[in-house]
């Protein structure tokens, strides 16, 4: 489908983050309120969840339409093997289906007011919880957890998680259950190592010899890594099918209930979805991403339902404030090709804003899957901004058509508005993939309301977001006026993702392309801002920083938001226990999940 | 025959003195029925796409999308899609830049496959060199060819002559210049065959000049095989446009081809059948019915068959 590239997407845009320099002093301490939330509700899940006897619901079939090709995330930055590998290996703590820590192998979440976190923010503790075993039966040691650190901080090691473990100066073993990571400077806001599905701990006796330069070869661990998971590696079949089977030494001896898994790698998202909803052959289908009607049919059947959460995801168009005019050759989108002759004016990013029937767009697209937003920063609830909600959630042709007149854009014979030889006619560039065409049509027809005239192209996922200094088609590149495509940050502090606006982020030559500030936006103030964020440690000050930052993007036009995107999964109507969760692996609970009876 | 047969170059030594050689190829046509067949449907389709949004007057490109998915009615014979695009307008629409660059590509590839064939089959000099050439054209991996060409070529030809027009012809080029081989290849062989023929010797003996040999008497002789080529060339060239648009490299996604629409409806195959059905159709039909014009043609030119 379509989103055969939006994965890529994130993937890329996550390696780009993590070759940015991390930026320092950040101080959120608003997590801790959640921390202590997700705490109790941990608790009481414990308390529910001795149901069923291991093993005895048989086998949970499973859909990834983009086919795994290792079980080590630290290997390969895609969600798929994220997702997969999650099933196995799992981190310390990771994030609930609100976006909450909770303690996973740890009997807590360390924190200031518990003394885990040093005062001074410059070490954390991790207390193991006692009696974790590999699914070799070996016991699960602090010494594990130091291996992971140095395994993917090992030069020429390749690691893709390599951001997770930025700023991190050590991590020792204070007694075997006992670990201390120390920060090369204070961390307000600590949970990155070890947290998150993307960032599990491995076994240091499998892995030992696979450090540094030698990780891609040591196949038969990267394949089957041992794991503390409900599940362990049976076979696996790269780019094909994987089969888990319950882990006889997991912590929980009720637990998993299916006595096997096995997920099957390739297709399409419509096809996926089909064999859960329409034809039940499958329990479960990753990601979605179809026409909500053409869900519609399927479920139809009965067979299956579909599970959404939202994350940060947000499908938003990017003008361009550079001029990326062909005939500037090279020197187009950068600095030297001075500003956009049109895009420049803010009368004109308002009116493409103001002519955008952003719930259209949803229903033609996205359906239960999508919001209409104005936000970049659409979630957690605490920072996200309704100030704009008013001008910009509705569809106001006269609006824009006004402010166009007043800016001294007329309508010429061809009806596309112009001021002095200047046109308002823009090349829209954007994946391949049906909602994405669909949404340029929509918009096109939009803007045509307004006299502005669209020049729609797309370029396969692999291309436009496969961040090729070569290719001149990549979103990074932008040679083109404006651009469509999903981002969004990991865990819920949106600080390092609001730095992507600062002006020394653009993408250019002499940066290789490697900024993430795709819509050149450059605002002295906007960065002003973002400085006085990073020194803040006060939750509501910092929240109300974020969405004066959110607010500013979305009045100065830096782009214009769209859909507030979710994550759509389909699962038979059979399975129970399911919490879709954006924040972290989709099978995050696996070990909860179980089949009716 | 006069040098006004010369447009249609009729076979040596082909009609009795009493019957033009256009009316005998016309009578041999008509004989072979999938042929008129083909005929017929081929012009309906042709008259259609290109007069039908005279009498259907829905832009393809309107959206209405309080109007998504609807079953054909009066006011949409063939339904809308998922925006609430009329398809009928829309395969119409479709039909003529398909068609279009069907016929173009393949008369481009016809052009330099016949060109090279000739050339490697009358001239034993060139043999060589040219059969190299083309075994290196088979050779080259197309899709990152056509990245090449698209990405060195698109902005120049963009400004020269707008997005669609632009497009077009570069379309048109890259699917030309990456199959002419295998008429080429067709041509040189069946050449080769006529070239050692004694009514070629005959030729050369009375002074003839080697162009007018090749125009006038192995030409007509290979012609049956170049339109046999030409009518695969349509069918194919109309694919890969399809499979260039689904790789985002054809036409912008607003500029329906009848791949295109065939591709977007996969997914509404339940919903709203109509939306594959009429470009499937679309295509099938052309290729069919270009493919039995050919065949018929090809027996229609065939000197032997003119005999009976």
């Amino acid at each position: 489908m379509q989103l055969d590239g939006i994965d890529t997407g994130k993937r890329a845009i996550r390696a780009l983050k993590s070759r940015q320099i991390n930026i320092k002093g950040n101080s959120s301490m608003k997590k801790l309120k959640h921390l202590l939330v997700g705490t109790v509700a941990v608790l009481a899940l414990g308390g529910t969840a001795a149901h069923a006897e291991r093993g005895t619901d048989g086998d949970l079939k499973a859909l990834f339409w983009q086919a795994v090709s290792t079980l080590n995330p630290y290997l390969s930055g895609g969600t798929k093997e994220v997702f997969a590998s999650s099933i196995v290996i799992e981190p310390l703590a990771r994030y609930d289906e609100k976006g909450e820590l909770v303690p996973w192998l740890v009997t807590e979440i360390p924190t200031v007011e518990n003394g885990g976190v040093a005062k001074d923010l410059l070490s954390m503790t991790w207390k193991i919880k006692p009696g974790v075993k590999w699914s070799d039966g070996t016991a699960f040691t602090a010494e594990d957890v130091i291996f992971t650190w140095k395994y993917c901080t090992a030069p020429d090691g390749g690691c893709a998680q390599a951001a997770q473990y930025e700023g991190v100066k050590n991590v020792e073993a204070i007694d075997p259950n006992t670990v201390k990571i120390t920060f090369t400077e204070p961390k307000p806001y600590p949970y990155s190592a070890f947290v998150g599905a993307q960032s599990p701990v491995i076994q240091a006796k499998q892995f030992k010899d696979c450090v540094g330069a030698k990780a891609p070869g040591c196949t038969a661990a990267n394949f089957g890594p041992i794991g503390t998971g409900a599940f362990m590696v049976a076979d696996f079949k790269p780019n094909d099918v994987i089969t888990f089977k319950a882990n006889p030494n997991y912590r929980d001896p009720a637990k998993p209930a299916f006595a096997s898994i096995t997920l099957k790698g390739g297709g399409d998202a419509a096809s996926a979805a089909r064999a859960v909803l329409e034809t039940g052959e499958y329990d479960y289908a990753w990601n979605a991403q179809v026409e909500p009607e053409v869900l519609q049919t399927m479920l139809a059947a009965g067979k299956g339902r579909l599970e959404i959460s939202f994350g940060t995801q947000v499908e938003r168009i990017n003008l361009n404030h550079f001029n990326a005019d062909p005939s500037l050759g090279a020197k187009r989108s950068t600095k030297e090709a001075g500003p956009h002759p049109s895009l420049s004016d803010p009368a004109v990013r308002r009116a493409l804003s103001l002519a955008i029937d952003r719930d259209i767009i949803v229903e033609a697209g996205y359906g239960q899957s999508g919001r209409a937003t104005c936000n970049i920063v659409p979630a957690p609830e605490v920072v996200a901004s309704t100030k704009n909600d008013s001008w910009c959630l509705k569809q106001d042709i006269e609006g824009a058509n006004k402010l166009l007149e007043d800016a001294g854009w007329k309508k010429g014979s061809d009806g596309i508005r112009a001021k002095d030889g200047v046109r308002l006619s823009y090349l829209y560039s954007t994946s391949t993939n049906s909602v994405r065409q669909a949404t340029q049509e929509l918009v096109k027809a939009m803007w045509a309301e307004i006299g502005v005239d669209a020049e729609l192209r797309n370029a396969s996922a692999s291309v436009f977001f496969g961040g090729d200094p070569a290719s001149p088609d990549t979103f990074q590149k932008f040679y083109a006026d404006v651009e469509m495509y999903t981002n969004n940050f990991d865990g819920t502090d949106p600080e390092k993702y609001l730095a992507e606006w600062l002006c020394d982020k653009i993408p250019g030559p002499a940066n290789g392309w490697q900024g993430q500030n795709i819509p050149r936006y450059c605002n002295p103030d906007y960065d002003k801002l973002v400085g006085e964020l990073s020194r803040t440690a006060d939750l509501d000050k910092r929240a109300a920083l974020a969405k004066q930052l959110n607010d500013m993007l979305t009045e100065e036009g830096a782009h214009i938001t769209l859909v507030h995107r979710g994550d759509q999964s389909s699962f038979a109507a059979t399975l129970e226990g399911i919490k879709m969760n954006s924040w972290d692996s989709q099978v995050w609970n696996i070990a909860d999940w179980s089949r009716k009876k | 025959m006069t040098d006004a047969t010369i447009a249609n170059p009729a076979p040596a030594k082909a009609s009795s003195p009493t019957r033009s050689a256009f009316a005998d190829m016309w009578r041999q046509f008509r004989a072979h029925k999938g042929g008129v067949a083909g005929l017929i449907v081929f012009t309906f389709i042709v008259l259609a796409v290109y007069v039908g949004p005279y009498i259907h007057r829905v832009a393809p490109n309107q959206l209405n999308i309080r109007e998504k998915n609807q079953w054909p009615s009066l006011a949409h014979p063939f339904g809308t899609d998922n925006l609430g695009k009329d398809m009928l307008a829309q395969v119409l629409a479709g039909g003529r830049i398909s068609l279009a660059v069907g016929i173009t590509a393949m008369l481009l590839a016809l052009f330099l496959g016949t060109l090279v064939g000739v050339l490697s089959g009358y001239f034993r000099r060139l043999d060589g060199p040219l059969m190299r050439l083309t075994d290196l054209f088979l050779a080259l991996p197309l899709l990152p060819l056509l990245l090449v060409i698209l990405l060195l070529f698109r902005d120049t030809l963009r400004a020269a002559f707008g997005p669609e027009t632009g497009i077009f012809i570069l379309i048109v080029v890259v699917i030309g210049v990456t199959s002419w081989m295998h008429t080429a290849r067709i041509v040189r062989g069946d050449v080769l065959a006529v070239k050692s023929q004694e009514f070629i010797l005959a030729a050369k003996s009375s002074g003839m000049r080697e162009y007018r040999i090749v125009l006038r008497h192995i030409l007509p002789n290979v012609l049956s095989s170049i339109m046999v080529s030409a009518t695969l060339g349509i069918a194919s060239a109309i694919i890969t446009e399809s499979s260039l648009s689904f790789l985002g490299l054809g036409f912008p996604s607003d500029f329906p081809t009848w791949g295109r629409l065939l591709f977007d409806g996969a997914n509404f195959l339940q919903l709203t059948p109509s939306r594959v059905l009429w470009p499937g159709l679309a295509i099938s039909a052309t290729v069919l019915s270009v493919n039995y014009m050919g065949d018929a043609i090809r027996d229609a030119l065939d000197p032997r068959t003119l005999k009976r």
